[in-house]
C-alpha cells in the first residue's frame, strides 16, 4: 500500500516535503553551526584562529580512520581493529626510524629512510585491513569478529614490537608530518583534506564507490549483477587498514613518540563519526561528507568541553547523549523517506 | 458479515482508497480483484487494523469499529495473511505459530509439548510433511506461505484475507489451500482472496468485487463473470494474451546445455540435464515447487560454482563460467525471481539500478559519467515504458511492475545474446505483465535466445516456442509449443517417486 502512495506522489509532487528534505541535509551542518555560537557565547577563547587550526589538527587523525570506516560500513561492515592498526603502524614505523632492523648474530643492521619507515608503516596498515577482508570473505566470519580478532592481535604485536616502551625521539624531518605547516595550514589538516578529497572523489564517481554502495544496499543483487563483490569487500578492508595506519603516523609524528597504547578506543570514535555523519550501520547509506560532519561535531564538542573546562568523565557523557541524539534523529528522518 | 462502508485512505494528501463499498459475507469465498496499485492491499491493511486514519466505517457484527492495531482485529476474528511472509526465520514452526500467543503450563513456564502438538496437527491438515521443530530458514518459500496459513488458522478467525496466497507455492500446494477455504466456507467463515490468477478465482469465489484506481467498479456473483469481463473491468480496456502462434523454425543454435547436475551436499538438485537454446527461440520451462528450475538458471549462470558438473557452450564455443561476471562476459542477463532479494537495490535510485551492469563502459578517465547514466536511464525508462516521474526516485517506490521492468533494464542495458528469466511476471499487474509478454516476443525476435521459467503454465504457452518440463531435478519432457495441451505438462511435471 506504501507502494501505491508512493506512486501517486509522483503525479502530485508536494513541495512542503521537498523543503523538509533540504533541511535534512544540512541538519548536521546547523547542529554544528548552534555548537560553535554556543561555546563561542561562553567562552572567548573559542573563537580564535589558533583554537580554529587546533581543532582541524585535533580531528585529523580520527578523519582518516573514520573516512576508511565509512567505506566499510557502507558495505554493511564494521572495523574494530583501526585503533590497534594506527598503535602498530605508528610503532612500526618509529621503530624503524630509531633503531632499524639489527640481527646481532648474523651482524646484519638495515637502516631506514624517514620514506621507506614511513611506506612500510602504511603497507603493514593496509595488509592487515586486507587479512580482515580476506578472512571476511573466505571464511565467512562476521566482520565484527574477524576485526575484533585483529584489534586484540595489533596491539599483541604492538606491545611485542615496543617491548611495552614508548618509541621516542623521532627527528625533526619526520615531526613535520604532525607539527609542521604548510602554505599557512597545519600538514596534518592538509592530510586528512586530501584523503577526504579523494574518498568523496571515490564514493560519488567512481565504479568502486558505487560498487561499495550497491554492496551495502543488496549484496545478493550486485553479485548477480557480476560485481566481485569479495574482492571489493577486500579492498575496502584494505583502505580502511591503510587509513588507520596513515593515522597511526599522524599521532606518532605530533607527540614524537609511538605509545604502545596509542589508539585505543579510537574505533568507537570513528564510528560515532560515521554514525553522526548519517551513515546507515545496515550498508548503502551514507556519505564521506556526512562523516567529515560528524568527526568535526565530535572535535568541536571535544575541543569545547575542555576549554569550558568540564570534567573528562562528563565529556564522555555528554558525547554519548550526542550520538544517541544524533541516531536518533536520523531514524525519524529515514522514516519520512 | 464484515461490512467497509465508504472507506477513503489518504497518504499524505494522496487518495488510495476512494470511497469504498465492501462486504464479506460469512460462509463465501469473495474475491478481490484489480491491478497493483488499484489499492487491494490498502483495503486489506484497513479491514485489519494496520491502518487506523481512514475515513468511512466499518462494521462487523453490526457494530462499528475500528481496530488500534492488528492484533485488536486478530482477537476480534479479522486475520491477514500478508504477500510478503512474516516469519522468523531462526525460530521453528512452532515458535512461529505461537508467537505472541504461547501456551503456558500451570507454572507460567511454556508448554512445548502442547505447542507442538497443536502444531503438528494444523500442519498434518495442510499435508505439509515437515516436523513442527523445523526451522523457517530451512523451509522454501512454499512451505513458508503454508506456515502462513497455519498460523492464521490457529486463531480460528471469523474473516480470513489471502493476499495473493498462492504467488509462491507449487499446484499440490494450491490444491490443499483450496481444500482448506473449502472447509472454512463450510466453517462458516468469511474469506477474501486477493489473487492475479483469475482461473483460481473461477474455481473458489462465490462472489467478486472489482477495484480500479481506488475505486469499487463493480461487485456480484462470480457465476456471472467471465475471464475477458474481468479483465476488462480491472483495466478498464481489452487486453489479450495471445498463445503464441506455432513456428516450426529451425533456429540457430546459441547455448547448449550438456548434462548439467548440481549437488548441493548428498542432495541432487539437478540431474543431468542437456538441452539447447536457439538465437530468437523462447524456450519456456515449467516445473513444480522444488523442481529445480531456480536452480537450472543459477547454475547456468555461474551461482553454484563448485557443486556444477557438465558442459556449456554459446555459440558452439565451450565456455567455463564460475562466477555471474564469467556468464555476463559469456553474454548472459539472468532477471531472478525474487527482484527485491535478489534483483534490485532498493534504495537506489533507477540510475543506480539500471547502470549496475555497466558501469565499466560509462566511466571516462576513469571516473563514472553521470550524463551517460542518465541517459542510459532514460533510455529504458522510455523503451520500456516505466512510469516514474525521474530516473532519481528510489527502486522501492515504484510498483512491482515497474521494478521488474528496471531489472529487465539492467540486464538489457549488457546487450546480452541470451536471457534467462525466472518468473519474469511474479506478482505483478495485469497490464504490467502483458507489456513484458510483448518484449520478451519482441526481443527473440530481435534474435535474443530466451529461457523463460515459470510456474504458470499459460505463461508457458503463451512465450515459448518449444516447452522443457522439469520435475525432481529432472528433465522429464519437452514439447513444440504449438502442439501440446496443459494437461500433458502438467502430467510431465508430476513427480513420479513417493
Amino acid at each position: 500500500m506504501i507502494k501505491e502512495a508512493s506512486v501517486n506522489q509522483r503525479t502530485e509532487p508536494h513541495p512542503v516535503q521537498l523543503g523538509q528534505s533540504y533541511w535534512v541535509k544540512f541538519q548536521s551542518l546547523i547542529a554544528l553551526f548552534i555548537l560553535c555560537v554556543a561555546i563561542s557565547l561562553v567562552s572567548d577563547k573559542f573563537l580564535t584562529v589558533a583554537n580554529g587550526w587546533n581543532v582541524l589538527r585535533q580531528i585529523s587523525v580520527n578523519i582518516c580512520l573514520s573516512v576508511g570506516m565509512t567505506l566499510v560500513v557502507l558495505t554493511a561492515g564494521i572495523d574494530l581493529s583501526v585503533g590497534s592498526v594506527l598503535a602498530l603502524c605508528g610503532a612500526i614505523t618509529a621503530g624503524l626510524l630509531k633503531n632499524g632492523i639489527e640481527w646481532p648474530a648474523q651482524n646484519i643492521y638495515i637502516g631506514f629512510t624517514i620514506l621507506g619507515a614511513v611506506l612500510i608503516g602504511l603497507l603493514v596498515g593496509a595488509a592487515l585491513g586486507g587479512f580482515n577482508g580476506w578472512i571476511i570473505t573466505k571464511f565467512n566470519v562476521p566482520p565484527f569478529v574477524a576485526t575484533l580478532s585483529m584489534l586484540t592481535i595489533a596491539r599483541g604485536l604492538t606491545m611485542l614490537w615496543t617491548k611495552g616502551f614508548p618509541i621516542s625521539g623521532l627527528g625533526d624531518t619526520f615531526l613535520y608530518l604532525g607539527t609542521g605547516w604548510f602554505l599557512g595550514i597545519p600538514v596534518p589538516v592538509w592530510v586528512s583534506l586530501i584523503v577526504v578529497v579523494f574518498a568523496v572523489l571515490m564514493t560519488s564517481k567512481t565504479r568502486l564507490g558505487r560498487y561499495i554502495y550497491a554492496i551495502g544496499g543488496n549484496e545478493n543483487a550486485s553479485r548477480l549483477s557480476g560485481i566481485k563483490v569479495n574482492y571489493v569487500k577486500i579492498l575496502v578492508y584494505t583502505i580502511a587498514g591503510g587509513l588507520a595506519a596513515l593515522g597511526g603516523l599522524l599521532v606518532t609524528s605530533r607527540l614524537d613518540s609511538a605509545q604502545p597504547n596509542a589508539g585505543i578506543s579510537y574505533e568507537l570514535d570513528s564510528i560515532a563519526a560515521v554514525v553522526i555523519g548519517g551513515t546507515s550501520l545496515s550498508g548503502g547509506r551514507g556519505s564521506i561528507l556526512g562523516t567529515v560532519q560528524g568527526a568535526v561535531i565530535i572535535g568541536v564538542l571535544n575541543n569545547g568541553l575542555v576549554l569550558l573546562d568540564v570534567s573528562p568523565f562528563w565529556q564522555q557523557v555528554v558525547k554519548g547523549i550526542v550520538i544517541l541524539l544524533a541516531v536518533i534523529i536520523d531514524k525519524s528522518n529515514s522514516k519520512n523517506d | 458479515m464484515l461490512i467497509a462502508q465508504n472507506i477513503t485512505k489518504r497518504f499524505s494528501g494522496v487518495t488510495a482508497l476512494d470511497g469504498v463499498n465492501l462486504s464479506l459475507p460469512l460462509g463465501q469465498v469473495t474475491a478481490i480483484v484489480g491491478e497493483n496499485g488499484a489499492g487491494k492491499s490498502t483495503l486489506m491493511n484497513v479491514l485489519s487494523g494496520v491502518y487506523q486514519d481512514y475515513e468511512g466505517e466499518l462494521i462487523w457484527k453490526g457494530e462499528t469499529v475500528r481496530f488500534a492495531n492488528p492484533k485488536e482485529a486478530q482477537e476480534a476474528g479479522i486475520c491477514i495473511i500478508h504477500q510478503e511472509l512474516n516469519l522468523i526465520p531462526y525460530l521453528s514452526i512452532t515458535e512461529n505459530i505461537f508467537l505472541g500467543r504461547e501456551l503456558t503450563n500451570s507454572l507460567g513456564l511454556l508448554d512445548q509439548a502442547k505447542m507442538k502438538k497443536r502444531t503438528g496437527e494444523l500442519l498434518e491438515r495442510l499435508q505439509l510433511k515437515v516436523s513442527p521443530d523445523t526451522l523457517i530458514s530451512e523451509l522454501k518459500v512454499g512451505q513458508q506461505q503454508i506456515v502462513e496459513i497455519a498460523k492464521a488458522l490457529l486463531w480460528d478467525s471469523e474473516v480470513i484475507i489471502m493476499d495473493e496466497p498462492t504467488s509462491a507455492i507449487s499446484d499440490r500446494e494450491v490444491e490443499v489451500l483450496f481444500s482448506v477455504i473449502e472447509d472454512l466456507r463450510r466453517a462458516n467463515k468469511a474469506v477474501a482472496y486477493i489473487s492475479h490468477k483469475l482461473a483460481e478465482l473461477f474455481r473458489m469465489a462465490d462472489r467478486f468485487v472489482v477495484l480500479r484506481d481506488g475505486r469499487t467498479v463493480d461487485s456480484g456473483d462470480m457465476q456471472d463473470m467471465t475471464n475477458d469481463l474481468f479483465i476488462r473491468k480491472m483495466v478498464g480496456r481489452d487486453v489479450q494474451v495471445n498463445r503464441r502462434i506455432g513456428t516450426d523454425t529451425c533456429f540457430e543454435k546459441l547455448l547448449q546445455v550438456e548434462g548439467i547436475s548440481l549437488l548441493n551436499g548428498r542432495a541432487t538438485v539437478l540431474h543431468d540435464i542437456s538441452f539447447e537454446v536457439g538465437k530468437g527461440e523462447v524456450v519456456g520451462i515449467f516445473g513444480l515447487m522444488g523442481a529445480g528450475r531456480t536452480e537450472l538458471l543459477e547454475a547456468i549462470f555461474g551461482l553454484h560454482n563448485g557443486n556444477v558438473r557438465g558442459h556449456l557452450s554459446m555459440n558452439n564455443e565451450p565456455v567455463k563460467i564460475k562466477t555471474p561476471s564469467d556468464a555476463i562476459q559469456a553474454g548472459m542477463a539472468l532477471v531472478p525471481e525474487d527482484r527485491k532479494k535478489n534483483g534490485l537495490v532498493l534504495g537506489m535510485d533507477i540510475a543506480g539500478n539500471m547502470s549496475l551492469t555497466t558501469l565499466e563502459a560509462l566511466e571516462s578517465y576513469g571516473l563514472l559519467d553521470d550524463q551517460s547514466e542518465q541517459a542510459l536511464a532514460r533510455h529504458y525508462i522510455k523503451e520500456l515504458n516505466i512510469k516514474t516521474s525521474s530516473a532519481q526516485q528510489k527502486a522501492k517506490n515504484l510498483s512491482g511492475g515497474n521494478q521488474q521492468k528496471i531489472v529487465l533494464g539492467k540486464w538489457l542495458a549488457t546487450k546480452p545474446q541470451l536471457l534467462l528469466l525466472d518468473e519474469p511476471t511474479r506478482g505483478i499487474d495485469i497490464h504490467a505483465k502483458s507489456e513484458i509478454y510483448k518484449l520478451i516476443l519482441q526481443l527473440a525476435a530481435e534474435g535474443l535466445g530466451i529461457v523463460v521459467v515459470s510456474s504458470e503454465i499459460p505463461e508457458i504457452l503463451a512465450l515459448s516456442d518449444r516447452i522443457l518440463v522439469l520435475a525432481e531435478g529432472k528433465l522429464t519432457a519437452e514439447f513444440p509449443a504449438y502442439d501440446v495441451t496443459e494437461d500433458e505438462i502438467l502430467k510431465a511435471a508430476i513427480p513420479q517417486s513417493v
